[in-house]
């Protein structure tokens, strides 16, 4: 029963391989030089703020971009000599729900089994199934403009699944959705993931990468600044940190001066005022006793584990998520 | 290593259910182009049906211009609103078209606008396809707007010596001008991408083109260098020629020209517009 893949691919060879892609627009390079690598039937979490080339490079494997320069493949497919190969085997969820408004939902898969040459039986039969998966039957036949954020994400990614893809892009499959649809959404990819499907994600929220990505990547100012799993990254940052975030903004540089002559060591301050650097239960000891003989009142101090925020922290000496920093940036 | 028992996990689960599109080679060009088309156009004619403003647009459209002109104008322009109707449905018929056909450019900019291109042009389909769905749906439209207004003329008192086949022959030739024009709008909605300054310019263009014509008025009351530009005015020919074969008179002369405007025009703009949308999608 198991038919042959349609296309003759290594099996060792990547889904997705990306080498020195540029693509610039105008002035502004987005892309300088990528190179990635997704394994089949991986997800791999591209990261990084707004304007690191994240959406660029799904545009380019999704053959919606010519890139300026390096190559790209998808399942073997080259996504500029081969574009219509690559669009028989991927599936698309961009970062804004390209769903028809004026359809209903039922409407929006039918048309899309129809396009994907799917006889009228089988694009109804694919659409009950979706509607079915998705959770979308009791709103199935409303139009799509009644539709709530969360019931449009999840008919995009329906959408995009139509043509039951081997690779998917998700273009920021949650930005704008509540926890609870983010869950939601997460729900939904993991299956997928679990069917074997290659997934390549983007997404500004390192929770959303360390949920769903067995590999990451880093992206700022269209390089790669950092890749490997979630572990391994975090494992780059050190092993404890300590955190400590004086009650008083005033107290910021006194803190920071106080941790530099007792390890040696320059802390990340994030944009609450919070200082963090590599740290042990001793360290944590003793600027718990220097601060108490300064008197300086301390809102939060501790040890915890890395996360994927002090990662993107540490990589690039800023927050993860839209701060002040973006602006020096622009 | 690693890569090996991934594979592995891959190939198993892959459901092969009778859904699974069929491997197509030369799915890029001719009939699927047309077939793609085919079903964009349902999608366009669909959106319409489900959308009150679309389906307004269409059908109460000529109705309300076919009053207005009538009953507001008619007494002042012709003394008599019977024998304006008869002077008037011809042209108001070709204005309706060309407002329509205004809005195929608003339609695509929407389109554009909200990433369903995108969603489009990754999918297996060939490029010309959206393009080709969304012209296909708007002659549909017009048609029907032209048929409302004929009966709905009818039904106010206009009466036709023509026979079937004039009538036919009168909605395809305001149907041929509209669809010429459709490329100017489509390129100007590939040049201005936001929807509603396409439709602001869409008005700028069909405005001065149906009100600069001899569709409410006869030429001879303007200015000389107003009935200069009437005179040249495809849609003052298109109007001319509507008239003749609806209500008798010259027919091949107007017909001829009106034609060829509708050539010239889509012989420049088409390129343009199809130059446009390959860059733009």
């Amino acid at each position: 029963m198991a038919a042959p893949p349609p296309t003759v691919v290594a099996m060792n060879e990547p889904a997705i391989r990306v080498e020195g892609l540029v693509k610039t627009f105008g002035a502004t390079t987005a892309l300088a030089g990528v190179d990635l690598e997704v394994r089949r039937g991986s997800v791999l979490g591209l990261l990084g703020p707004n304007g690191s080339g994240k959406t660029t490079t799904v545009r380019v494997l999704s053959t919606l971009l010519r890139p300026d320069g390096g190559r790209a493949t998808v399942l073997g497919h080259d996504v500029v000599a081969d574009a219509p190969a690559v669009r028989l085997r991927i599936g698309l969820t961009g970062q804004y729900a390209a769903v028809d408004d004026a359809l209903s939902g039922v409407e929006n898969l039918r048309l899309i089994g129809r396009l994907l040459d799917l006889s009228r039986r089988d694009a109804r039969r694919r659409t009950d199934e979706l509607i079915e998966r998705f959770g979308l039957a009791e709103a199935a036949g409303r139009r799509v403009k009644t539709y709530s954020g969360g019931m449009r994400r999840r008919l995009d990614l329906a959408a995009s699944l139509v043509g039951r893809p081997d690779v998917l892009f998700l273009d920021e499959p949650t930005t704008g959705l509540d926890p609870r649809h983010r869950n939601e959404v997460w729900e939904h990819v993991r299956a997928l993931a679990a069917e074997g499907t290659t997934v390549l994600l983007t997404t500004q929220y390192l929770e959303e990468a360390d949920q769903l990505a067995e590999d990451l990547v880093v992206l700022d100012h269209g390089e790669v600044i950092a890749s490997g799993t979630p572990a391994s990254l975090k494992a780059d940052v050190g092993g404890q940190l300590l955190h400590v975030r004086p009650l008083h903004r005033a107290d910021v540089g006194a803190v920071a001066t106080l941790l530099g002559e007792l390890t040696a060591e320059t802390p990340a301050i994030d944009p609450t005022g919070e200082l963090t650097l590599s740290g042990t239960p001793a360290l944590l000891h003793r600027l718990g006793v220097r601060l108490e003989e300064d008197g300086v009142p301390v809102a939060e101090l501790g040890l915890r584990l890395p996360s994927l925020d002090d990662v993107f922290l540490t990589l690039t000496g800023r927050p993860a998520e839209a701060g002040p920093a973006t602006e020096e940036a622009a | 290593m690693t890569t090996t028992t991934n594979t592995a996990t891959n190939t198993a689960p892959v459901p092969t259910t009778v859904a699974q599109p069929p491997p197509r080679t030369g799915a890029r060009h001719g009939p699927s182009t047309l077939r793609h088309g085919a079903t964009l156009a349902w999608r366009g004619l669909v959106k319409t049906v489900h959308s009150p403003e679309a389906l307004i647009d269409v059908t109460l459209q000529p109705v309300i211009f076919l009053l207005l002109f009538v009953y507001v104008f008619g007494g002042a322009i012709a003394g008599d609103t019977s024998a304006y109707l008869q002077f008037a449905l011809p042209g108001v018929l070709v204005q309706t078209v060309i407002f329509a056909s205004a809005g195929t450019g608003t339609g695509l900019a929407d389109d554009l606008h909200t990433g369903i291109f995108d969603r489009f042009r990754s999918l297996p389909i060939s490029r010309a396809a959206p393009l080709l769905g969304a012209i296909g749906a708007d002659l549909a439209r017009y048609a029907t707007s032209g048929v409302i207004m004929l009966v709905f003329g009818t039904i106010l008192g206009f009466r036709t010596s023509a026979g079937p086949l004039a009538i036919v022959a009168a909605l395809l030739l305001v149907m041929a001008f509209a669809f010429a024009l459709c490329w100017v709008f489509t390129a100007l909605a590939m040049l201005v991408k936001d929807p509603r300054s396409v439709q602001g310019l869409g008005a700028l263009i069909s405005l001065p083109l149906t009100f600069g014509s001899n569709v409410f008025v006869p030429a001879s009351t303007m200015p000389g260098w107003l009935q200069g530009w009437v005179d040249v005015n495809p849609v003052s020919k298109t109007a001319d020629a509507v008239r003749g074969l609806l209500l008798g008179g010259p027919v091949a002369g107007p017909a001829g020209t009106a034609l060829l405007w509708a050539a010239g025009i889509t012989l420049v703009f088409a390129p343009i517009a199809v130059t446009l949308y390959r860059r733009r999608t």
